[in-house]
């Protein structure tokens, strides 16, 4: 049985979702309805919405997105140590330290400040021009460093900000416990940080997995790439299209997933 | 003239190009007629707006600067520009990209040069005119890969590691005409290809012959062209044409006055005049 007030707040949620579903539709109706009466709206839609270029250049772009995938895959691992590397070694706190600590401040201001295309044409383009022989100077291995350097930055800074999140009194109390230094930061300190930062590290690796098209920049034929040569052959941008379907149909799922840990984190904090 | 008829016997265009001279022969061929056929139809009256690359490249236009008309590409649009009764000044220029010159909607040239290959996909979606130019295919290495034993056969071709401009008809004729056995790299312009070519990221890439020459004269150090696919092949036929908005006007008066200049010798006269000569290259059988 029902209470009036649970009654009450029921019909209001009703009639709530009632005028939302009214105006998004009505908005959806104005779009469909509207745009086609463009005058451009034909040639609008033969240059970016071609179902025939699409079904053509569809399993092209899906085959190449493998390379986006597998650059991914390779990159991330790396990227998470070596941001763990520099966001510890920009917290240490012994004196004799000091230039290490100096140096991994140099290195996230420099990388994080950066331009990731400057990167990729001066690490993919330079150090191979350097006279490295084969394999050694393959683009694959020097633009995932580039896109390595410069992600390791940005994640090295969220963790330091989950490091710096834990308070002082924690690792005193570690410490009085009889803990090392060390040992204070990776079972009482990390655990906690990294945890936290859980979330502002998915949206990082959202943007890596875009970012990852940067490299085709330097030579890989990647979605990104493939799509653009459709486009030059057929002078029609729907490969494009058909690409940033086929991200989205990956970094909407990860937003929400992301979204999802955010909420959790918040309500086992309040 | 026989340079450039010996380059179309194969093409299916020359009948088109023959047509379309009997026509203006048979007719008035003035250049007052011509005047007549494009009057009212550029995009400001009395004026043509032609666009070229930004930037634009030897040799289709010599030091960035297509009012110059110096350069392969100037020296053809200024000839065109005449033969429909405009004069020098009366010829503005603009610049676009590639993207530029495909988007839908009104465009801000009455045609465009830079290298277009016409092909039928291209043509749903812009108009070309009919062929200034056949180019044949060139392929350019570095004098290290040639000592490391490449040559000019095919089998030695396919082993290379190939690199090509992503926006160029190159990426399809290098499979069709070569196959290599590894994927090509692709790049964004010529810079990105040779800056890979000298790293040593890639063997040898395919360009038109001309575009070739100069890379391998001028950027590239210890440039070598290894040999070239003539323009007369009958697959894949790589023709250069005026890029137009789909359905313009302005069409039939552009393919009258590069008929009549192909009719008259004016084309290869151009050709001789701004693109080197190309028979030292080995023809790759």
């Amino acid at each position: 049985m029902l209470t009036r007030r649970q009654i009450f707040e029921r019909a209001q949620r009703r009639r709530a979702n009632m005028i939302a579903a009214g105006s998004t539709l009505a908005v959806a109706l104005a779009l469909v309805t509207l745009v086609p009466l463009a005058p451009g709206w034909a040639a609008v839609q033969r240059s970016f919405f071609n179902g025939e270029v699409f079904a053509k250049t569809f399993p092209g772009l899906l085959n190449a997105f493998l390379m986006d995938v597998a650059i991914f895959a390779w990159c991330a691992p790396l990227i998470a140590v070596l941001a763990l590397v520099l966001a510890i070694a920009r917290d240490l706190r012994a004196p004799a330290l000091t230039p290490v600590r100096f140096a991994a401040i140099a290195f996230i201001d420099i990388f994080r400040g950066l331009p990731v295309i400057l990167v990729i044409y001066l690490i993919g383009f330079g150090i191979p021009g350097l006279g490295l022989p084969r394999p050694w100077n393959s683009p694959y291995i020097w633009g995932s460093l580039a896109l390595i350097l410069v992600y390791a930055a940005y994640v090295a800074e969220v963790l330091r900000s989950g490091i710096e999140s834990i308070h002082e009194s924690q690792r005193d109390a570690a410490l009085s416990l009889g803990l090392s230094q060390q040992d204070s930061m990776r079972f009482v300190i990390l655990p906690q940080a990294i945890r936290r930062v859980v979330p502002a590290n998915m949206n990082i690796f959202i943007a890596l997995q875009k970012d990852v098209a940067l490299l085709s920049f330097i030579g890989p034929v990647e979605i990104f790439r493939q799509a653009g040569v459709y486009k030059s052959l057929l002078a029609n941008f729907t490969p494009y299209v058909g690409a940033a379907l086929i991200f989205l149909a990956i970094t909407i799922p990860a937003t929400r997933y992301a979204d999802h840990l955010m909420n959790r984190a918040r309500r086992a904090r309040s | 003239m026989t340079h450039i008829s010996a380059l179309r016997t194969a093409s299916p265009l020359r009948s088109l190009c023959l047509a379309g001279t009997a026509v203006l022969l048979m007719g008035t061929g003035s250049a007052l007629a011509q005047n007549a056929c494009a009057s009212g139809k550029t995009l400001t009256d009395g004026t043509l707006t032609i666009a070229t690359g930004n930037p634009a490249y030897y040799p289709w236009v010599m030091d960035d600067a297509p009012e110059s008309g110096n350069g392969f590409e100037a020296a053809v649009a200024y000839a065109v520009a005449a033969e429909m009764g405009f004069d020098t000044a009366n010829v503005t220029w603009v610049r676009t990209s590639f993207d530029q010159s495909i988007q839908p909607g009104a465009k801000d040239f009455d045609f465009n040069l830079q290298q277009f290959s016409i092909t039928e996909e291209r043509e749903q979606i812009v108009d070309f005119s009919l062929p200034y130019y056949s180019s044949a295919m060139a392929v350019l290495t570095t004098q290290s890969v040639v000592d490391a034993g490449a040559t000019a056969s095919l089998d030695s071709l396919k082993g290379l590691v190939w690199g090509a401009d992503a926006n160029t008809t190159a990426v399809p004729m290098l499979t069709d005409l070569i196959g290599p056995d590894s994927a090509p790299l692709l790049y964004n312009d010529n810079v990105d290809v040779t800056a890979a070519m000298q790293a040593g990221q890639i063997d040898a890439a395919l360009f038109d012959l001309p575009t070739a020459l100069y890379l391998s004269a001028v950027v590239v150090n210890n440039g070598v062209l290894l040999g070239q696919f003539p323009a007369d092949r009958t697959e894949n036929p790589d023709q250069f044409g005026l890029l137009m908005e789909e359905g313009n006007p302005l069409k039939e008066c552009v393919d009258a006055a590069l008929a009549t200049l192909t009719a008259n010798g004016t084309l290869a006269a151009i050709e001789a005049e701004w693109l080197q000569d190309t028979t030292g290259v080995p023809v790759i059988e």
